[in-house]
């Protein structure tokens, strides 16, 4: 086998497992939402389904698939029908170039835990999550109905209002590590708790989880769906798997969103005190951390108004953001 | 066939079919979806060129940022599907768009003749890392053009500020 045959099948063994561990953490994830933010109101959730009610996502999935498919009239068909995917790649993309760990030693061989190695890791992110707003625009756009356009509609104007803040939050640790490498921003946190940057970038770090929290649609930042107003605004006319899909992409995102900030905030795989090896455990534990966070959010707080969610955008966080830039880089400069 | 010359091909056709959609589409909303597809196809080929940055930038800027724009006014317009009347436009229009398709044609046809001659080849170790870009861009050579263009955009902002809050600023829509 060639070098290059072989890193063909490296990468391809690697797409498989990534792959479905990802779907297999939305299955998961579906099941964990609803059992805490029960616990959090009081109440049980589903646990009916198999032990502790862990076989809900099965049930849901096999009641998902098998019911009947609408497209409705008036509808821009193909479009109606892409958006679900487009929803789907856009969101598994990011996933692509967010390491997992550092190397591990496979067959004598050196295998890093990460699919795509890329010098502009981070822009890479933030192009691909730029794009995951054409899904929902698309989806609220062609179903022709007055409160999926709604939710298109908001979707994309709270997308280009909170994603600048969101790059602009990173810009402080690429010039701390002096990298777009998001290997090289892992590592320039090394040395324990006190060196990661949601300590040393405390202000990119708050910007990140409002901003990340918008990114992902969640509450209380989930006006595209705001089930109150919008019936359940961009998906409103959609069923069976293609609904099955938007939700995956939702989860996916939320999973994206934490492990993006589980790397380049908390140290990826470091771990927080020196004296302890670094493993891909302590970057599960932050990723479950963050995920943890965002349904702990939904149970909490309610959601914003539109003109609200408008103005803090762009007279908080921009601001906040581009003050820790120059912040940063006098220091930098200084230092 | 190399494992390049297949994926650009592919990201070729795509580019080159998505843009014919782009144009034949009389649905603005289906050309604006189409012309995403696009630059998307062609941030593919500037990453099989190794140029990753600009891959990337193509992205955020083009597909990103100004086609999310462009696709928030549509919505909001409503624009409808113009009918086939409308679209063939006036004659003059005709002969201008037929005048700048044969320039383009020339000028394609001319760079291909001189890339065949070997004339001025690409180097094959192209660098366009983001060092180096940032390094070319503020040389003295760019660095006035490039200051230039940030406050040309901020005017541009501000105008458009004016423009759509003048009557807001003066409170008389109060």
């Amino acid at each position: 086998m060639s070098a290059t045959q072989e890193a063909l099948l490296i990468a391809l063994i690697k797409v498989v497992v990534l792959f479905n561990l990802l779907l297999g953490l939305f299955s998961v994830m579906t099941w964990v939402e609803r059992r805490v933010l029960a616990f959090m109101q009081f109440r049980l959730g589903p646990n009916r389904t198999g032990p502790l009610g862990i076989l809900q996502p099965v049930a849901d999935g096999i009641k998902l698939f098998f019911k009947e498919e609408v497209v409705p009239q008036g509808a821009h068909k193909w479009l109606f029908m892409a958006a679900p995917g487009v929803a789907v790649v856009t969101a598994f993309m990011a996933m692509a170039v967010v390491p997992w760990g550092g190397t591990v030693t496979v067959f004598g061989r050196e295998v890093a835990l990460q699919l795509a190695e890329l010098d502009v890791g981070v822009l890479f992110i933030f192009a691909v999550s730029s794009l995951s707003v054409y899904a929902i625009v698309m989806a609220g756009w062609a179903a022709n109905n007055k409160f999926t356009l709604m939710g298109g509609l908001r979707s994309s104007a709270q997308m280009f209002s909170y994603e600048l803040a969101l790059g602009l939050s990173w810009v402080g640790l690429i010039l701390l590590a002096g990298s777009f490498r998001i290997t090289d921003i892992v590592a320039d946190q090394a040395g324990g708790i006190w060196h990661w940057n949601f300590l040393r970038q405390l202000p990119a770090f708050l910007v990140y989880v409002v901003a990340g929290t918008a990114e992902a649609n969640r509450t209380p930042f989930d006006l595209p769906e705001a089930e109150t107003e919008l019936v359940a605004g961009f998906h409103t006319e959609y069923s069976s798997m293609r609904f099955a899909l938007l939700q995956m992409a939702e989860y996916v995102h939320m999973i994206t969103i934490s492990a993006i900030g589980a790397n380049l905030f908390f140290g990826g795989w470091l771990a927080p005190v020196p004296f302890l090896p670094d493993s891909p455990l302590w970057f599960l534990l932050k990723l479950f951390g963050g995920l943890f966070f965002f349904i702990w959010l939904r149970g909490t707080l309610p959601r914003f108004r539109y003109d609200q969610l408008m103005d803090f955008g762009w007279k908080v966080l921009l601001p906040v953001a581009m003050l820790n830039i120059m912040a940063t880089a006098a220091v930098v400069v200084l230092w | 066939m190399t494992l390049d010359a297949v994926l650009f091909y592919a990201f070729g056709a795509v580019a080159l079919a998505s843009a014919v959609v782009v144009v034949a589409q009389r649905n603005p909303m289906y050309s604006a979806f189409a012309l995403i597809v696009t630059l998307g196809a062609l941030s593919g080929v500037f990453g099989l060129l190794g140029s990753t940055f600009i891959a990337v930038l193509q992205v955020i800027v083009y597909a990103g940022a100004i086609m999310v724009l462009f696709l928030f006014v549509l919505m909001l317009l409503s624009v409808r599907a113009e009918d086939a009347a409308e679209a063939a436009g006036g004659r003059t229009l005709k002969t201008v768009a037929l005048a700048l398709g044969a320039l383009l044609v020339a000028q394609v046809g001319a760079a291909l003749a001189r890339a065949a001659r070997g004339a001025d080849a690409i180097p094959a170790a192209f660098d366009a890392s983001p060092r180096r870009v940032a390094a070319v861009l503020f040389s003295p050579q760019y660095a006035y053009a490039f200051e230039a263009t940030s406050i040309l955009i901020l005017a541009a902002l501000v105008g458009a500020i004016a423009l759509a809050g003048r009557d807001h600023l003066t409170g008389k829509d109060a």
